[in-house]
């Protein structure tokens, strides 16, 4: 891995795809099986997530030389936290319908194991612009897949997508698809479809 | 005053369960599930920590960011605590309680990033501003409400590992599964109110 060359592409493509932190690395798992339950919902919570973690990829790159090594994980995490609050005071002011359906998740960032595994992985070891290229592309990655299961739970649980109204009242959605359980066997289910997947082209080759 | 108490704690344990319900603290919940005793420990290591930054947070909120103004810190406030106390804890323990510190020892410092401990003391601060004993309270029964969804995911675990499980959906796909069919079993609980 580390003679390998990092360019922009593969960094982005990386985060994206190949380590995506949600289906591979299975990080974050809190925010990606509460949020969920909306296409609206899961994109606000991707993209604030996204936000946080370029800048704070960036700021803990430009001063890895400057912090010392034993309190890098406090440092990192005031880090993080700042800009988790920024990003509340900003949700809290332009968009108050989704910071208050997001709750108490918005704050949770800061615990989001994503962002602190990007820090210590990737942005203390490399320069501030891969560190933002690499932000971006685990971001992506992480609104991807959040994406994808809110848009099941929303279709399935309440018969819209973006609040649009698909099926209407002639069949009634599975409401529990949108609660707590739904979360859980969605994401089981989808985990392991692509595990399936992914051990079947390997075994094509 | 009595009926309050007993209402926070059911809804803590059970209706309002920290992990089946309100997906705080899931990384944990599937990463140290493995076994009954380690789940035991790293719920008890919740509890200890958990129960002590309800009522650190609830002090400086009140003494501290309330009065001066910048109730705007919270986040970054309450993290470094929780952080500071995880240290302090894992060094007290060292030096006073060896046996209880090398039980808990790896799982110490994970208790940080787990998020029903700044998830529990950002929500006294929302539900029991003005309340000791019920932020105090609300915490330790929140984490024993965690302790019990580990742990009882750790003992079906445990029966998992023998069933005959599809190729890929061992291990995480059909943990995930059996704490969705756990959860629909906590919702049972959600009529229960006083």
């Amino acid at each position: 891995m580390a003679e390998e060359k990092k360019t922009i592409t593969s960094v982005f493509i990386n985060g994206l795809i190949k380590e995506n932190p949600t289906f591979v690395q299975l990080l974050g798992m809190c925010p990606t099986l509460a949020v969920t339950t909306s296409l609206q919902n899961g994109l606000g919570m991707g993209l604030s997530a996204t936000a946080v973690l370029i800048c704070s990829n960036m700021l803990v790159s430009i001063l890895r030389k400057i912090i010392p090594d034993k309190v890098r994980i406090a440092a990192y995490i005031v880090i993080i936290a700042t800009f988790v609050t920024i990003i509340q005071m900003c949700l809290n002011a332009f968009l108050p319908d989704l910071a208050s359906s997001l709750g108490l998740f918005i704050p949770l960032i800061v615990v989001n194991c994503i962002i602190l595994a990007r820090a210590e992985a990737f942005a203390s070891k490399n320069n501030p612009i891969l560190s933002a290229v690499d932000g971006l592309g685990m971001g992506l990655g992480f609104t991807g897949a959040l994406c994808i299961i809110s848009a099941i739970r929303e279709f399935l649980g309440a018969g819209t997508i973006w609040g649009i109204e698909l099926y209407g009242t002639h069949i009634a959605p599975a409401t529990i698809m949108i609660m707590a359980p739904g979360g859980f066997i969605v994401l089981g289910l989808l985990v392991g479809t692509i595990n399936f997947i992914v051990s079947k082209r390997k075994g094509d080759k | 005053m009595v009926l309050e108490i007993v209402s926070i704690i059911l809804s803590a344990l059970l209706t309002e369960n920290f992990v089946m319900v309100k997906f705080y603290g899931i990384c944990p919940f599937l990463g140290v599930s493995k076994k009954v005793e380690t789940a035991l420990g790293m719920g008890m290591a919740v509890t200890f920590v958990m129960a002590l930054a309800s009522a650190f947070t609830w002090i400086v909120n009140k003494f501290l960011l309330i009065p001066f103004d910048l109730v705007y810190l919270q986040t970054i406030v309450f993290i470094l605590i929780i952080a500071g106390l995880v240290q302090f804890v894992e060094m007290f323990m060292k030096k006073s309680m060896p046996s209880l510190y090398s039980a808990l020892g790896i799982y110490l410092p994970l208790i940080t990033t787990n998020c029903a401990v700044l998830g529990v003391t950002l929500l006294n601060v929302q539900n029991y501003p003005d309340s000791f004993i019920y932020s105090l309270l609300y915490g330790v029964f929140a984490a024993l409400g965690f302790t019990l969804a580990i742990v009882l995911m750790a003992g079906i675990r445990e029966n998992l590992d023998e069933e005959r499980v599809p190729e890929s959906f061992r291990g995480f796909p059909i943990t995930l599964i059996s704490a969705g069919l756990m959860a629909i079993a906590f919702m049972g609980f959600s009529g229960f109110s006083i």
